[in-house]
């Protein structure tokens, strides 16, 4: 059994600053690590046998098509599959209803395979995702901003303070952070 | 931001820097004469790959686009 996520959002840029502020979102004072702001409950602790790694392996596959001008990427889990296996796709595209704009879709599936509990487990990496949402476009608009000049639109003030304070302490921990950096692949 | 491997930092920023010009400049606009990042991407993906090999990462047998085969949605 599988959960399902699914959620359609339009992003205030042409697809073509989206889509080249796409390689730019990392680093923002948004970004965040598993260990320091995504503390797991008690319960989910107990799970993790004793000895193994806390780090999670990240790919993300990115494909864009400048003729169709559309930009799909897909992120999973290397690691830690049976415990929760996260899939997401992100497709970019111009927007049809509003001039200038992406639409984004995003979409995850999100499974568990530990016996007796992958149905909390499930339950509890799609409400984890949901509540991830906001954070995640946060590091695409900072890029965007960065890139067009201009104050966010969606930024607060008082946000990116309290947001470089902890990118300090997370930029030292960085090195060990287990994202596998971009193979941009382009299919012409 | 840096590399998973330290060492590939600086040859990750140089690529960086030569793709995201290429990439908006060319590519987007439709330009496919050539690619001026080949030799500077080959440099950091040979540090890149090593960092992965001594780090354990598992990252063998992945396919492209991995477990997105064809993606129902349910």
């Amino acid at each position: 059994m599988v959960k399902y996520f699914c959620n359609n959002t339009d992003i205030r840029s042409t697809w073509d600053h989206v889509v080249s502020a796409f390689w730019q979102r990392y680093p923002n004072p948004f970004r965040r690590l598993l260990t320091k702001t995504n503390r797991l409950p008690r319960w989910a602790e107990r799970l993790f046998p004793t000895g193994m790694s806390r780090l999670v392996y990240i790919i993300e596959d990115s494909i864009v098509d400048p003729v169709n001008r559309s930009l799909t990427t897909y992120t999973w889990n290397l690691n830690h599959t049976t415990l929760m296996s996260v899939e997401e796709r992100c497709i970019f595209q111009d927007s049809v209803e509003q001039p200038a704009a992406t639409k984004l879709k995003r979409e995850a599936w999100i499974s568990s395979n530990v016996y007796g509990f992958s149905r909390p487990i499930q339950e509890f990496g799609l409400a984890r995702f949901k509540s991830n949402q906001v954070k995640a476009m946060k590091g695409l608009d900072y890029a965007l901003s960065n890139l067009q000049g201009e104050t966010p639109q969606r930024l607060l003030r008082d946000t990116v303070k309290d947001a470089s304070e902890k990118a300090k302490e997370a930029a030292k921990s960085l090195a060990s952070a287990a994202t596998v950096p971009k193979k941009p692949q382009q299919y012409v | 931001m840096n590399s998973v491997g330290e060492a590939c930092t600086d040859l990750k920023r140089e690529y960086d820097q030569c793709f995201n010009r290429w990439f908006a400049e060319k590519f987007l606009k439709g330009d496919r004469s050539g690619d001026p990042c080949t030799e500077t991407f080959r440099k950091y993906q040979g540090c890149v790959q090593k960092a992965i090999r001594e780090k354990d990462i598992p990252i063998d047998g992945v396919d492209f686009m991995g477990p997105n085969k064809d993606k129902p949605e349910t």
